[in-house]
């Protein structure tokens, strides 16, 4: 008697189309992901029970840690604005080349003297290089001229009220604080965002 | 699994010589593998650095004419000082000795929730009004937290006001600032 034979399968299934569908989600991904961007201080934020997520676009951020005040808004037009106006009020040129390094520089704080030449450093000296934060009293103005120009540039070009974030550290005093929300009440920014982490309340 | 399948090229009669064909299988599992890897870590990384904020609101500076006065039988104050550590009295400045307290559930959230509870029983069921005074030794993080027990404790007209010179001398008395 002949036995019966059982076929068997082969187990190599065809991966062809999962193969595509997982590249082209990870080419998604890739295109649509965003890296963090280095905080020029380390701020540690505080917690909040209820947050609302901040929109990507349209939002200029005040980062305030060892009470230096930085200051960084998203949109390359938006900041190419902002520097050729603020050049014009501290009569400063800034060259193309630049304008360009500007352009996508994340956040910065420093005076706006200093920025000329912190704009002509190479890369890795700007790394390297300690920046003192944005003067923020009232007798050169600068953060508030910053603040309002970026708001002006946004208006301009977006024709959208800019929304302004304050990403502060834990540790931070409040005096450095006050100064900026001073400012920017000074120019009727009365409703703000605060950056804070998710918490859930101890119960 | 793997399997690049060489068969086939055998001898033909004709005498041509054939180029050996090759099956076009290859095995792609490790390929896969390794996309939905990478898409795992993009997905995390995406969602997860979404900023998060919260709305803040401050009083207007400029507009006099739009300020309501505040009853101050309904409001209650709140005092940052250094250390983490709050005062807090209800009414006018001065009329009642301030209470030292701190955070968290057995502090100024008791305190918020009982005050409020009181203060609607006595005035018809209208809300307490909260000020919070940071002093120049309180930390940003207080600032966050006593605004983060105002949303837990469901107190929706609250201020942030400039802290005066009496109160502040109440803080050092204190030892708070």
């Amino acid at each position: 008697m002949p036995r019966v034979k059982i076929a068997r399968k082969s187990t190599a299934t065809d991966m062809t189309a999962m193969c595509d569908v997982a590249f082209l989600l990870l080419t998604f991904f890739i295109l649509t992901s965003k890296f963090r961007t280095e905080d020029p201080v380390p701020v540690d934020i505080p917690g909040y029970t209820k947050t609302i997520l901040l929109p990507e676009e349209n939002v200029a951020t005040l980062t305030i840690g060892s009470s230096k005040v930085f200051f960084g808004v998203e949109g390359i037009p938006i900041r190419k604005q902002m520097l050729e106006e603020v050049g014009k009020i501290y009569s400063i040129n800034f060259t193309p080349e630049e304008e360009a390094v500007f352009e996508v520089l994340p956040e910065f704080g420093m005076p706006v003297s200093q920025l000329k030449s912190y704009l002509d450093l190479d890369p890795d000296a700007r790394k390297k290089f300690v920046q003192p934060g944005i003067p923020t009293d009232s007798v050169s103005n600068q953060l508030f001229n910053w603040v309002r120009e970026a708001r002006k540039a946004d208006v301009a070009i977006n024709e959208k009220a800019l929304l302004i974030a304050i990403k502060g550290d834990s540790k931070q005093e409040y005096p450095t604080i006050k100064t900026v929300i001073a400012i920017l009440q000074k120019q009727k920014v009365n409703k703000f965002s605060l950056i804070t982490a998710l918490k859930t309340a101890p119960k | 699994m793997a399997e690049l399948d060489t068969s086939g090229g055998g001898k033909h009669k004709g005498g041509k010589v054939r180029s050996k064909k090759s099956s076009m299988r290859v095995d792609l599992t490790a390929m896969v593998d390794l996309a939905f890897l990478l898409i795992t870590f993009f997905m995390l990384t995406t969602t997860l650095m979404k900023a998060k904020a919260m709305d803040m609101a401050m009083p207007d500076k400029d507009e006099q004419h739009d300020q309501l006065p505040v009853p101050a039988t309904r409001t209650m104050t709140i005092l940052l000082g250094s250390h983490n550590k709050v005062e807090w009295y209800m009414g006018e400045t001065g009329k009642s000795a301030p209470t030292v307290d701190n955070f968290g559930k057995n502090g100024l959230r008791k305190a918020l929730i009982e005050n409020s509870d009181k203060e609607k029983a006595t005035h018809g069921g209208l809300p307490m009004i909260v000020l919070i005074k940071p002093s120049d030794k309180s930390t940003y993080a207080d600032f966050v937290e006593a605004l983060d027990e105002l949303n837990i404790a469901g107190i929706d007209i609250h201020a942030v006001v400039d802290i005066t010179d009496i109160e502040v001398a109440d803080l050092k008395k204190n030892g708070l600032y």
